[in-house]
């Protein structure tokens, strides 16, 4: 390659440099658009017919009739053309990032935060590559995304051309679905079906490739659009059979445990889950990916299950007859081995892709459907099957949890040599900022500790990379959030380690107004992996050790102010309920507290890589599970219950 | 059971939709023992006859990815037994005068045919089963296989229904 700049190419377009965008607060964005729900479909009374105009023109037009209001992205070279009519556009905003990779998370934070679909747009080659990694993230968070990409154009294709990648092909398997547009008059269809795609069904992100010609040339705009999709029929109401399957043995168990994942969320089935959770008495664990979808503080709510889960919520799992399990995948994460998760229980499984479905659990009563409408048809059932049967009593397997959560509740101990406790600081940050404010972590020790010492009351106020986990997701993801929310407090909790990846985002945040607070919980080192070096590697700490303790490089408080932030510090118990108050008054300018924490706490409970879930820890050598035999009454009842079932399908 | 089964999947005419279906046979782990594609009655579908061999848990998660794939309409597993299943085999064999005739026979007895004759060689064009291509294969191997390609196999129900798509999916 000669050329030293890899982006913009050394392609003609509107030259000089392009205006600033106008320092808009983001308060401007009202997002209420976003409870017309479907905002992806044509809205009802605008209709073109063959207006004349460029494709890159048309593909501006298409997302301002879909309901885009905002646009992450940088250009470059092949979708330059795209980026002179978003000029003109009052309807979509688009905020100029600094690296693509912050664009990406900053649309899946977005989406997260409102439940529309995020946009991000960068050029072809190393802007579309750079996008893989969001892409990945939102495909394995289920996350509805559309990323735009520019591509050379048509006759270049397949060159090797300047920053040409095939980036459909680079996607493929990390995307929902991803389409090459070769028509110019095929842009609106392209992008009403990246967005059908990417928010209904199991959602998650779309990619759509535009040559540049074909955003050059003359076309016309024609809307709305007719969608082709023949293979694509997502299946949301569940079956009656199935749902009155599940009803019966949800009466019948005996330690039935309601098993909530993030598809919950997505369905916006919170309010349905507890009054379901209500109705029939059964305790609920939330995944990482799950966690507001049921109020931390209601009695019934026994916590996170897995890895770092609670006691009581692994245990509940382990000892269950009946895993109730709604958007939720059984993921390693949860399960342990999986031979040995959740040993004695039946399983009901509801989710809106068919594929989840006995992938790694079988289930015994599968539903396919909309967690939504499951919840909503379970709750007749349920009605209806106590009415004729009544209801197990939980009398007993709630007096075991209890025992288990006042045996074993989440908490931690200050360290011996004086530092600041990590887990302190994200608690106090927890408390005052509230439940209303939206949380989003990066990857790491300070994501379990997130995920556990705050507590979540409403949907979407906790964002995190929970599949992929992607280290750098907390900054972006919080710049996104708050463009979709910015009447909300938005907090990236983050680690020294993920802010040095995704930092250069401050500097969009600072300058495009987007004032999120970021706590970097500095440990020093990459707290988790020093953790296993701890545990697992004899404390032999191969390339942990980040330097931001011994030589304070880089010094996140001057970083801050370099980057147009306020830049606080926090290094003892008494300044950290002060700094916390400090940022919180902030509002027009986005603040990093650098919280200077101790480097050896660790994250408990824990249920080692390689084992079971009996064999979770409470802390270190500490394992509360022996026991095997006492708590297996009422299996046979289930099973009985099951056979019958199963029996009556038979017939 | 670890069996062969064979898949009759309607894919909607892009530019891919093979490296699609096939991308998502290798990411999960699957082994594809044949692959065959061609146009349908519908010049918008073309179908892929695909030939796996896995037991049947893993042959259902497989069977809900591909139905995941938007660019593919409709899934059917076609049973052996009704079913027809073919494949197309070309193979040169060494035949020079002395063993020609005996050559020619195993082809009369496949019901194969010679497509093409030199003084050293024979070049048989067979179609049948897996099983049928298999055995004629083993009876020419004695006499010297040179070269030998071979087709994916293609399969069609038995009887007077059709898989198109717009009838139910497997």
């Amino acid at each position: 390659m000669t050329t030293a700049t890899p982006r913009p190419g050394p392609v003609p377009g509107p030259s000089g440099p392009k205006p600033a965008p106008p320092p808009g607060r983001p308060g401007h964005q009202t997002g209420g658009s976003r409870t017309e729900g479907s905002a992806h479909q044509a809205q009802p009374g605008r209709r073109f017919d063959a207006v004349p105009m460029t494709g890159a023109q048309s593909l501006v037009r298409s997302l301002e009739e879909v309901g885009c209001e905002v646009v992450f992205g940088i250009p470059g070279g092949t979708i330059l053309p795209a980026y002179d009519p978003l000029l003109d556009s009052t309807r979509v905003r688009h905020v100029l990032v600094r690296h693509e990779q912050g664009a990406g998370h900053a649309a899946t934070g977005y989406a997260q935060a409102t439940g529309e679909v995020g946009v991000c747009m960068a050029t072809s080659g190393p802007g579309a590559t750079n996008l893989v990694t969001p892409i990945a993230d939102a495909y394995m968070d289920s996350v509805p995304i559309v990323a735009i990409t520019g591509q050379q154009s048509r006759p270049l294709i397949g060159t090797d051309a300047f920053q040409e990648a095939d980036i459909t092909g680079i996607t493929m398997p990390v995307t929902k679905h991803n389409t090459l547009v070769t028509d110019a008059t095929e842009i609106p269809r392209a992008i009403v079906e990246a967005f059908h795609l990417a928010s209904t069904g199991r959602p998650g992100p779309v990619l759509v490739d535009i040559p540049k010609d074909v955003l050059q040339e003359q076309t016309t705009f024609t809307w709305p659009p007719e969608m082709k999709l023949p293979g694509y029929r997502p299946t949301t109401r569940p079956h009656g059979k199935q749902i009155r399957e599940a009803a019966r043995l949800i009466s019948a168990a005996h330690r039935p445990v309601l098993y909530v994942g993030g598809g919950v969320l997505k369905a916006e089935a919170s309010d349905q889950l507890r009054e379901l959770a209500e109705l029939t008495g059964i305790p609920v664990v939330t995944t990482l990916m799950a966690r507001g979808a049921f109020p931390d503080s209601h009695p019934q709510h026994l916590g996170m299950p897995g890895m770092h889960g609670t006691v009581a919520a692994v245990a509940a799992m382990q000892k269950s007859d009946l895993l109730i399990a709604l958007g939720a995948r059984f993921d390693d994460r949860v399960t342990g081995v999986l031979a040995s998760f959740a040993p004695t229980a039946k399983v009901v499984h509801a989710d809106i892709d068919p594929a989840e479905i006995s992938k790694n659990r079988r289930a015994d009563v599968p539903i396919v459907g909309d967690c939504k409408e499951v919840i909503v048809e379970l709750l007749d059932a349920v009605r209806t099957e106590r009415a004729e049967r009544g209801q197990a009593d939980l009398a007993a397997w709630w007096a075991q949890l209890d025992e288990l959560r006042g045996t074993f509740p989440l908490g931690y101990t200050w360290p011996p040599d004086g530092s600041l406790s990590p887990q302190y600081v994200i608690e106090r940050i927890g408390a005052i900022a509230g439940p209303d404010a939206v949380y989003t972590a990066g990857v790491g020790q300070h994501q379990m500790w997130a995920a556990q010492f705050i507590g979540y009351e409403k949907p979407r106020t906790w964002l995190n990379s929970g599949g992929l986990g992607t280290m750098g997701y907390a900054v972006p993801a919080a710049m996104g959030a708050k463009m979709g929310r910015p009447d909300a407090v938005v907090w990236a909790i983050d680690g020294d380690g993920c802010f040095q990846m995704t930092n250069q985002e401050l500097a969009t945040c600072a300058i495009e107004g987007i004032p999120i607070k970021v706590a970097i919980i500095n440990n020093g080192n990459l707290g988790m992996v020093r953790q296993w070096q701890q545990l697992f590697y004899g404390e032999r700490y191969s390339n942990t050790d980040l330097g931001t303790h011994k030589h304070r490089i880089p010094d996140f408080k001057l970083l801050a102010e370099a980057m147009g932030c306020v830049g606080l510090r926090a290094e003892s118990r008494d300044d950290v309920d002060r700094v916390i108050k400090q940022a919180m008054e902030i509002d027009d300018q986005p603040v990093v507290i650098d919280f200077v924490v101790g480097p050896d706490a660790q994250v408990w409970p824990m249920v080692a890589a390689g084992t079971g879930n009996d064999e979770i820890m409470a802390a270190r050598n500490i394992r509360p599970l022996f026991d095997g035999d006492e708590l297996v009454a009422g299996v046979d009842e289930i099973a009985a219950v099951t056979a019958e079932i199963n029996e009556e399908s038979a017939q | 059971m670890i069996e062969r089964h064979t898949l009759s999947v309607l894919v909607e005419d892009k530019p891919g939709v093979l490296a699609r279906v096939s991308g998502l046979f290798s990411r999960r782990g699957f082994n594809i023992e044949s692959l065959a594609v061609g146009p349908t009655e519908h010049s918008e579908i073309s179908r892929m006859t695909i030939v796996v061999t896995v037991d049947d848990l893993p042959l259902e998660q497989v069977t809900k990815q591909l139905n995941k794939l938007v660019h593919v309409i409709k899934i059917v597993e076609l049973d052996a037994n009704a079913s027809v299943q073919r494949q197309l085999l070309l193979v040169k064999v060494r035949a020079d005068a002395t063993v020609r005739s005996q050559v020619l026979e195993v082809i009369e007895l496949f019901r194969a045919r010679a497509v093409d004759v030199t003084p050293e060689a024979v070049t048989i064009e067979a179609t049948g089963t897996v099983e049928k291509i298999g055995a004629l294969l083993r009876n020419l191997e004695p006499f010297g296989i040179r070269e030998m390609v071979q087709s994916g196999t293609i399969a069609v129900g038995r009887g007077p229904r059709s898989i198109t798509a717009t009838t139910g999916r497997a």
